[in-house]
């Protein structure tokens, strides 16, 4: 499973592999929205956490169909499902090398575009945790969308469609929990539901994704 | 119409939507039924 | 007898066709009394005003919204468990008909809130419940739609149904907490005094009654037609390949 993390993470880090992208794409919103709603301090302050979440989880979106496209276009997926490695894992350690290559950076990126949008300082920590938490399952979640659309034609806006629904729980609580820490009131009870969502993710997506793979790969 | 008050624009327009969604979705059902139907025919004809 | 012998496409056909005529008919009669009811012979509201003649199409429509789905779902199970094709096929020719009840459960969700919000949508938990369910549905039709082999078709449909009906839930809980204290006591639901009231409660019931009806008869009519298509294309399939095809 580390060989296949790493063989993951090295193929996105090379050139082609998108790994920038999803950071440029983050940059690219965040400096867009003060474009359409102007540039007032105080409500670019007010709206920064919700921004910001909402611009995390469609960078995550943007890399999702790359999860099994390579795999796919060169014929190694048939070979990675008949390794001895389950096939649960197989969802797991790619859902976990996405996490690496754009959840993380975004998670680390968030504060530094934070200011941009006038995030005040003590939302900061709260920005942070709230993402840590979240971006997991969104590549969990996203893992699941690529492995059921994985090799169709316009697989990306399908992957979209699928997918954006299924991020709606984890959007509300993690913005939820910005937004309180931000306005300085107890965040705990989202923090703690995006938690759960992201281990219920963690434990039962695995085995939907590699149900989707197997069906792909008959 | 009987007066439905205040409110009137908001029902007609309400029922008249709905209605015509409902009647469009049997009738999509009912025209893609026969078509299919039709096509079975033939293609059991020419293949069957 | 078990029911299961209705998974054999064939005598499904043969079972339902001749009563899918019918049914319509019976909705059409049954729904044609609730709606004329609902519409004409009942009095206004004492908080609506006469929009409370909305609710004859917003909640059964909303009910099967919800029933919709759940039948797909319970269709999505019994395909991945006992691989019968009509099970399948019912699901996929369910999730229109589903996808057609939530839009009209938002039009007139979204015209009855007009009044009441002074604004034509309103992002009311059950409201905005509705917009993802029809996500849902639009996600769900398209995927069907995308996957040219048939069974891989069903099969990654039916495992999409399964995680999305536990996030529909999800959803519903997180939209709840979302949008808590905006709109307290503003929200879709008649007092309870008006909700007992049979002059407005026995209309309602018979509109409901039709909607299912409706509901039963347009998934039989409409998985019949996903049989017969099939049928098409595997002597398609046949007939290219050059074998003889079995009747």
């Amino acid at each position: 499973m580390r060989a296949l993390l790493s063989r993951d993470l090295r193929l996105a880090v090379r050139a082609g592999g998108g790994f920038g992208l999803g950071l440029a794409f983050f940059l690219i919103v965040v400096v867009l929205v003060p474009f359409g709603v102007g540039p007032e301090t105080a409500i670019l302050a007010r709206i920064a956490p919700g921004i910001l979440w909402v611009a995390a989880l469609l960078a995550a979106l943007l890399s999702l169909d790359r999860i099994f496209a390579l795999d796919h276009e060169d014929g190694s997926l048939p070979l990675l499902a008949t390794a001895p490695l389950p096939l649960e894992m197989l969802a797991l350690a790619k859902a976990l090398a996405h996490w690496i290559t754009t959840g993380l950076p975004l998670v680390v990126a968030a504060p530094l575009l934070g200011i941009l949008l006038h995030l005040p300082g003590t939302a900061m920590p709260w920005l942070l945790v709230s993402l840590a938490l979240g971006t997991p399952a969104l590549s969990l979640i996203g893992t699941f969308g690529a492995a059921l659309t994985v090799g169709l034609r316009r697989g990306g806006l399908l992957l979209s469609l699928i997918v954006l629904p299924l991020y709606v729980p984890v959007l509300i609580f993690g913005a939820e929990a910005a937004r309180r820490g931000a306005e300085g009131l107890p965040a705990t009870t989202p923090l703690l539901l995006l938690a759960g969502i992201g281990l219920g993710c963690a434990a039962l997506l695995p085995f939907a994704t590699a149900a989707a793979l197997r069906v792909t790969l008959r | 119409m009987m007066d439905l008050g205040k409110y009137a624009a908001e029902v007609i327009s309400a029922w008249g939507l709905s209605l015509a969604l409902l009647g469009g979705l049997v009738w999509w059902s009912l025209a893609r039924d026969r078509k299919v139907r039709a096509e079975l025919e033939r293609a059991e004809r020419d293949h069957g | 007898m078990s029911i299961w012998t209705y998974a054999n496409p064939r005598k499904f056909l043969d079972t339902t066709a001749p009563w899918v005529p019918w049914l319509m008919w019976l909705s059409a009669a049954v729904l044609g009394v609730g709606l004329v009811w609902g519409f004409f012979f009942t009095p206004e509201a004492e908080r609506f005003g006469s929009s409370v003649k909305i609710i004859y199409l917003h909640v059964p429509s909303a009910l099967m919204a919800i029933n919709a789905w759940l039948m797909m779902l319970v269709a999505s199970l019994i395909w991945l468990i006992r691989r019968h094709h009509v099970s399948a096929l019912a699901a996929r020719a369910a999730a229109p008909i589903g996808m057609v009840m939530t839009l009209i459960a938002l039009i007139t969700g979204a015209i009855w809130g007009q009044p009441m919000w002074g604004t034509w949508w309103a992002w009311d938990p059950r409201l905005t419940s509705f917009l993802i369910l029809f996500l849902f549905y639009l996600g769900y039709i398209a995927l069907w739609a995308a996957i040219p082999d048939p069974d891989s078709a069903a099969d990654l449909t039916s495992v999409l149904c399964l995680v999305g009906s536990v996030f529909a839930i999800l959803s519903r809980y997180a939209v709840n907490f979302w949008n808590q204290g905006l709109h307290q006591g503003a929200s879709l639901s008649l007092d309870k005094q008006e909700n007992v009231a049979d002059v407005f409660w026995l209309p309602l019931l018979v509109c409901m009654a039709g909607f299912v009806l409706l509901f039963v008869a347009l998934v039989l009519l409409r998985t019949g037609t996903e049989i017969r298509a099939r049928r098409i294309s595997a002597l398609r399939a046949r007939a290219r390949r050059g074998e003889p095809v079995r009747a």
